[in-house]
């Protein structure tokens, strides 16, 4: 009989209309580091707030040394020492790092907060795992890996046994990401128990014991890592073949189509500029690849490339034409596509049904009006047919709500109404981010088959293997820099790495 | 193919009546809340008069000398009366179909028009210095009134979309700047020449301009002879349905619709949103606008300048309209006509006994509960959700047929 410190039993949990757990149990050893494994939408995140008191399920019991448990509140799986660093930081930005650590469980000398012994235990910390953070540095000014840092001694502090890391690489260079690994195998040393919740199966290989499996809200099982080749798991969490990597052929690419010279743009966040003097071309055939940590000018470069924000230097040329300052609607119509990073706030009109979404970039088109009346049924007939084509699965089909739809199904339509634009330049930025291995699958074979008809792709992305894999030419942008070119072929992951995180520039 | 946008269509008619459900539902509690205020104020009268009075009595006269007048609205019993209440009721629903209809088409665009007081007052004043001073024909004074109130909309149009103003502050302050700008140019310190000094109103336009009066249309003597409403309440109508079509069928709608519902995705789409903005206030107060024109060439009502310190009601009873319409131009053609049928009935109540600002209650309730009425189409829609499921176990049995054709 294994040790467990935690224990989820037949955990289901229901939403309306969806069972987000469906008989779910995890296991957790003591010392153990365990990976949870799944798609997006396979109910990983329901079974963390479960085990945080978010949720209450609907049935089964939660566990902790054998003992059973009622979790109601957060406050009660604190006081279970179970702590958990989130996706998203959880940071009060303009309180310095020690301030962040002690939040909500200070040290107190009478009415006062006694910051020196609690500078003194953070920095005791600090050192005995190898955690490098400034106490006193104001959390806006440190990086996101220190960020990170912050957050796991955040748990630390409080003592915590039971550590969960809710996809904590996704922030990370992979030299960062080579730490992390090395600071939870510290832990698991001192017999703390880690849950590790992810969808890169690299990491769990290199990391975890034992992997807990879901799929569609469905317990799929639990592997020992060692004894589970990378197939297998993918397998389990996808539930078909995946061919993980994309096949593409070899193709010289031709005139350019996007000219990017010397493009400088202001920040809206701080006084510097997001990009900085940046240059690139984008040809015929060939997909480039704009690389970087999250934050470092990559959104900003493809605004001012589309004309969302307004740059205060340098140009860009669509097929010789100089667009700098062109209208969002003369730039759509010189042959620019733009799948943007964030389909809620631009790619969508939310509340328009899926068929008005379809022609957003081109209801004006006599296609679709007569002296500004809309031709519903010419609308119609577009949208069943880009439905059928892209295979966009929606309750309702065309006169289905967007914001009904799934996060897969949604890109899917920006994609298509994007695509079927038969644009020369399209800008894909981020086009895979939440979507399960099948969507990615699908999505990386038309910004293939968009190259391959020779035209030009200009993606964004901040996944290395979809970098790696997708792309003719890597560029790396660093603090609103562009500080390398790569060949993917002649290139490897690590040294891309040393590039993001700034350590090395051409 | 063919039963899919079926299934997608019968969807979309479920979510409406929900929708218009919602609505009476809100009505219908309003209406409740609005008796037993009533009913409270009775007894609170009652009992001040010394006077003691069973409880069945009580509930007896505040149903017939109170609730029942609010409910007949217009349409109150006696034969004479009658004519002049519906007479009021259609003269007074007019407008608040304007209004309603300014708010709401600001609504769709995303904007808040809290202005249409405003655009009221100085669609009021273009429409009547048309009529008094240039003694121009009906239908160019009704122009004048729409073109008074765009200016005024299109003022907090351009700051929203030119320096990111809120629209709500700016309205708000031109609510009160048409406000004494009209009573200003009107009065004159009584010397104006629209103004008449014996009635301290401004002159009636059956003297000044009768060319100017909206044309009336008879049914004959049916309510009694008081009876000759103007053609305004057809107008208003007629615009609805324009309003509708515009919002629903245009690429205009298209991107109005668009920038309300997310800006950053008009954008993105090539939409010049400020643009947007600025048409979005301009036709919304044009539509206030209009709203007065339609009352004032009435002939039935003059401005008063030296009693008009408080904004129009009418102004503010047109975002009441749109929330109770969920900003459907249609809708608020009914949901104009019903706040014109509480508030001209709240006058026919016993006055001793019930005043009539117990209808603005009623009316108040009922917006307030609009607020929820998303709470409560969402549990009409789950009932209403239970009898489809059992329609659709139903409907394969009919696809076979069907499938012939697809």
């Amino acid at each position: 009989m294994a040790d467990y410190v935690i224990e989820m039993l037949n955990i289901t949990k229901e939403f309306p209309g969806i069972k987000a757990n469906d008989d779910v149990t995890l296991q957790l050893a003591r010392g153990e580091i365990h990976a949870l494994l799944g798609e997006n939408g396979a109910g990983k995140s329901t079974l963390m707030s479960v085990l945080f008191g978010l949720y209450q399920p609907e049935a089964g019991v939660i566990k902790k040394d054998g003992q059973v448990v009622e979790i109601r509140n957060p406050n009660d799986a604190t006081a279970l020492r179970i702590g958990m660093v989130h996706q998203h930081f959880k940071l009060v930005e303009c309180f310095t790092v020690l301030d962040n650590i002690i939040l909500g469980a200070e040290p107190c000398k009478g009415a006062v907060v006694d910051r020196k012994s609690a500078k003194k235990r953070v920095l005791e910390l600090s050192e005995r795992y190898g955690l490098k953070v400034d106490p006193d540095a104001k959390v806006e000014d440190i990086s996101v890996g220190m960020q990170q840092r912050v957050e796991i001694l955040k748990m630390l502090y409080r003592d915590n046994e039971i550590l969960i890391f809710d996809e904590p690489t996704a922030v990370l260079t992979p030299q960062e990401i080579d730490e992390l690994m090395e600071i939870m195998r510290g832990f698991k040393k001192e017999g703390k128990s880690i849950l590790f919740i992810t969808h890169k199966l690299a990491e769990i290989k290199a990391v975890a014991d034992r992997c807990t499996v879901l799929r569609k809200g469905r317990y799929m099982g639990t592997v020992d890592v060692k004894d589970t080749s990378v197939e297998e798991m993918s397998r389990l969490m996808v539930g078909r073949d995946v061919q993980l990597v994309s096949a593409k052929e070899e193709k010289t690419p031709g005139e350019v189509v996007l000219k990017v010279d010397g493009l400088t743009v202001p920040s809206k966040v701080h006084k510097n500029d997001a990009v900085k003097n940046a240059s690139l071309e984008v040809r015929r055939g060939e997909i480039v690849c704009l690389a970087g940590i999250e934050g470092n000018g990559q959104t900003e470069f493809v605004y001012a490339v589309t004309g969302l924000e307004k740059p205060s230097a340098g140009s860009v040329t669509l097929m010789g034409k100089d667009i700098t300052r062109a209208k969002i609607r003369d730039r759509s119509k010189s042959g620019m596509s733009h799948i943007p990073e964030d389909r809620h706030k631009h790619g969508l009109v939310l509340d328009y049904t899926l068929e008005n979404n379809m022609v957003l970039q081109r209801y004006w088109q006599p296609q679709f009006q007569t002296a500004g009346f809309i031709k519903s049924g010419a609308v119609r007939t577009y949208a069943d047919g880009l439905i059928a084509q892209y295979d966009v699965r929606s309750g309702q089909g065309a006169v289905t709500i967007a914001r009904s739809m799934s996060g897969g199904n949604q890109q899917k339509a920006i994609i298509a109404r994007e695509i079927d634009k038969d644009p020369e330049l399209l800008v894909a930025v981020q086009p895979t981010r939440g979507l399960d291995v099948g969507a990615i699958e699908y999505i990386h074979k038309q910004l293939i088959a968009q190259r391959d008809a020779g035209k030009a792709v200009l993606l964004v992305s901040l996944e290395l293997d979809e970098v790696m894999n997708l792309s003719d030419r890597i560029l790396v942008m660093y603090e609103g820099e562009i500080v390398g070119e790569f060949d993917p072929k002649t290139t490897d992951v690590q040294t891309l790495g040393l590039y993001m995180a700034g350590a090395k520039r051409m | 193919m063919a039963n899919k946008p079926m299934g997608a269509r019968l969807g979309n008619m479920k979510s409406a009546t929900g929708t218009l459900l919602a609505s009476l539902l809100c009505i219908l509690i309003g209406l409740v809340v609005g008796f037993v205020v009533l009913l409270v104020l009775g007894a609170v009268t009652v009992a001040q008069s010394g006077e003691s009075m069973s409880f069945g009595d009580l509930l007896s006269t505040t149903w017939h000398s109170g609730f029942k007048a609010i409910l007949h609205g217009g349409f109150y019993a006696n034969a004479n009366v009658m004519g002049m209440g519906v007479r009021m009721e259609i003269l007074q629903a007019a407008p608040l179909i304007m209004t309603g209809l300014s708010v709401a088409f600001a609504f769709k665009t995303g904007l808040f028009n809290i202005g249409a007081a405003g655009q009221y007052t100085v669609g009021a004043y273009f429409a009547l210095y048309c009529a008094i001073m240039l003694k121009l024909p009906w239908w160019v004074c009704l122009l004048a009134s729409a073109l008074g109130g765009a200016i005024w909309g299109a003022i907090p149009g351009i700051f929203k979309a030119l320096l990111n103003v809120n629209e709500v502050i700016t309205a708000i302050m031109f609510n009160w700047i048409g406000l004494y700008a009209v009573n200003t140019l009107i009065y004159q310190a009584g010397t104006g020449p629209m103004f008449n000094v014996n009635t301290t109103k401004t002159h009636t336009l059956a003297a000044a301009s009768p060319d100017s009066m909206l044309p009336t249309f008879n049914v004959g003597n049916y309510f009694g002879n008081m009876f000759k409403p103007s053609i305004g309440i057809f107008i208003a109508i007629g615009v609805a349905i324009l309003v509708w079509i515009l919002i629903n069928k245009t690429t205009f709608g298209y991107e109005l619709k668009a920038c309300g519902h997310n800006k950053e995705a008009a954008r993105y789409a090539g939409i010049n949103e400020k643009k947007n903005i600025i048409l979005s206030m301009t036709i919304a107060g044009a539509l206030a606008g209009f709203g007065a024109g339609l009352f004032y060439l009435s002939g039935s009502k003059e401005w008063e300048p030296l009693v008009s310190t408080i904004l129009p009601a009418t102004g503010f009873n047109g975002i009441s309209v749109a929330l109770l319409a969920s900003s459907n131009p249609i809708g608020a053609i009914f949901s104009a006509i019903f706040i014109a049928h509480i508030t001209v009935g709240g006058g026919f109540m016993t006055a001793k006994l019930f005043p009539s600002e117990v209808a603005d209650i009623i009316s108040g309730v009922v917006i307030y509960l609009c607020a929820f009425s998303l709470l409560f189409k969402g549990s009409i829609l789950k009932l209403l959700g239970g009898k489809t499921k059992e329609a659709k176990a139903v409907k394969p049995a009919k696809n076979p047929g069907k499938g012939g054709d697809a």
